[in-house]
């Protein structure tokens, strides 16, 4: 599971860099009692307590260490967003906000544990570096990268992972050549493979969706762009816009809806109910290139 | 102390009320004056002492004592709020030297300290002291109460300073101090620097509270 893979670079992280800190809310903190044991000044569990979590790395971060937090992403995230704008961005500090629990991965415990906003979220503030990997081989590279620098980074785990890794940059990544471009971010790789399997479509993958790859965009757009995304459908929007500005195109967003599910079972069920399964997504695409 | 009211009546173009309208002032001038292990030279030093003004409303008190202490120009009190100027009515602390974060929304500057405290202890900086300071009201702020819990229970060495003017709409039946179980508590004249010096000089090796009172906002 990626979450495994976090925990094992983050508490190598710790071993390695005197810089790295982490900073829990309750979750995950057994998975890091070694790492506790061993860094009892940077491994540090405040409880349950999200909005102090964010306080508190913002206060490491601006006395010079490079704090990671992690938490559900509608605790990390969605409770704690005047945090993550005021106690990092507006101090002008950073840090790694490491995610599980985005969408609809807590499938069984309900709204109350999802977020599908996260990254919408986000988005309305300045600076943030947009992590969501397909594969948990993609992971360590992604928090490596992040410990060596000061900026604020989001990297969204999540149980969906596709059958392969795919490391390396933000760039927008060719997986198959054709028509019109279908864009697949992490874990929609595989589904968006399936659903296109024979349609004359150029399949491309990023695992960085911020900032937004526009000139792969801009060099792989045609006319038609179908983006299929993770979490909130349209989340995108105003990144693909304006890449693709003053460029005759047609463009369709495919995520997770807006209307609040009320079902529990797993992740298949919800992707399932919001058309990010193979067969939603051929349908959705199919109309929308009319193939 | 006279120049620092001066430099009041200069920020704040009003002439007609004493120092004392600025219910802050006597504790900031105390602080930097007789407490803080910080100058303009030490500004950026990694082991100085922090002060956070958690309560970002009415700045206007803690200008004038950076100012006085030679933080920044005493020119730049006679633009407060302008288009080009570093001083907001909340402060800032990418603009301004020697301001160690920005406030304004109430209610986070007692978490920023306790992530301070724990990033000095992490790196060695033992004798470096935090202090943040608050209003009563802010306290109605929730997020106040996850900081003094955990600090209490971590047993965290941070100053807490309220200024008590009762300005909180609903009030602390039973007092500010009964909202911070497991700390160190003394409650002092807000007014009286003496007092003051005496509450923040001690170290303690648990978190500390300090409530100073003044006149009630209004009276």
């Amino acid at each position: 599971m990626m979450r495994d893979t976090f925990v094992a670079t983050t508490t190598d992280l710790l071993d390695e860099d005197p810089r790295t800190a982490l900073v829990l809310a309750d979750i995950s903190a057994d998975s890091f009692r070694s790492a506790r044991d061993r860094h009892p000044d940077r491994v540090l569990n405040v409880g349950i307590r999200e909005a102090l979590m964010a306080g508190v790395a913002g206060g490491l971060a601006l006395t010079g260490l490079r704090p990671f937090l992690h938490s559900y992403a509608p605790f990390a995230v969605d409770r704690a967003y005047e945090q993550l704008k005021l106690d990092l961005g507006h101090q002008d500090a950073g840090a790694v906000v490491v995610t599980i629990g985005g969408s609809y991965d807590a499938s069984e415990e309900g709204y109350t544990h999802q977020s599908p906003g996260d990254v919408a979220l986000l988005d309305t503030l300045e600076g943030w570096t947009v992590h969501v990997p397909g594969h948990r081989d993609e992971v360590p590279a992604m928090l490596r990268e992040a410990a060596r620098h000061d900026d604020r980074v989001y990297v969204r785990l999540s149980e969906q992972e596709n059958d392969r890794a795919y490391p390396g940059g933000g760039r927008l990544r060719v997986l198959r050549r054709g028509g019109p471009l279908v864009v697949a971010v992490g874990p929609m790789l595989d589904p968006v493979l399936e659903a296109t399997s024979g349609l004359d479509v150029t399949v491309a993958y990023t695992n960085m969706p911020r900032p937004f790859d526009a000139e792969g965009l801009r060099a792989l757009t045609e006319s038609d762009v179908v983006l299929v995304e993770p979490y909130l459908a349209g989340t995108s929007a105003a990144a693909v816009s304006a890449a693709l500005e003053g460029r005759p195109h047609r463009v369709t967003h495919l995520g997770v809806g807006r209307h609040e599910v009320r079902n529990y079972g797993g992740w298949r069920d919800h992707a399932r109910a919001h058309g990010l399964d193979a067969a939603g997504l051929r349908a959705s695409i199919g109309q929308f290139l009319a193939l | 102390m006279t120049a620092t009211a001066e430099l009041l009546h200069r920020i704040t173009g009003d002439e007609k009320h004493a120092p004392s309208a600025h219910s802050t002032l006597d504790v900031l001038w105390v602080l930097y004056d007789r407490i803080l292990r910080i100058s303009p030279e030490t500004a950026d030093a990694p082991d100085r002492d922090r002060f956070l003004l958690s309560k970002g409303h009415g700045p206007a008190a803690y200008y004038a004592v950076l100012a006085a202490k030679g933080f920044f120009p005493e020119s730049w009190l006679d633009d407060l709020g302008r288009w080009n100027s570093p001083l907001g009515h909340h402060p800032d602390r990418v603009l301004i030297p020697g301001v160690e974060v920005g406030t304004g929304s109430l209610g986070h500057g007692l978490g920023l300290g306790v992530g301070m405290v724990l990033g000095l202890r992490a790196q060695g900086f033992t004798r470096t002291r935090t202090f943040v300071l608050l209003g009563d009201a802010e306290l109605d702020e929730g997020s106040n109460h996850e900081a003094i819990a955990y600090a209490a229970a971590t047993r965290l060495p941070i100053t807490a300073i309220v200024i008590d003017n009762r300005s909180s709409t609903h009030g602390w039946p039973g007092g500010i101090a009964a909202r911070f179980p497991g700390w160190d508590v003394s409650v002092v004249d807000g007014r009286d620097r003496d007092r003051l010096e005496l509450a923040l000089r001690p170290r303690h090796d648990r978190p500390n509270l300090i409530v100073a009172t003044v006149a009630q906002k209004g009276s």
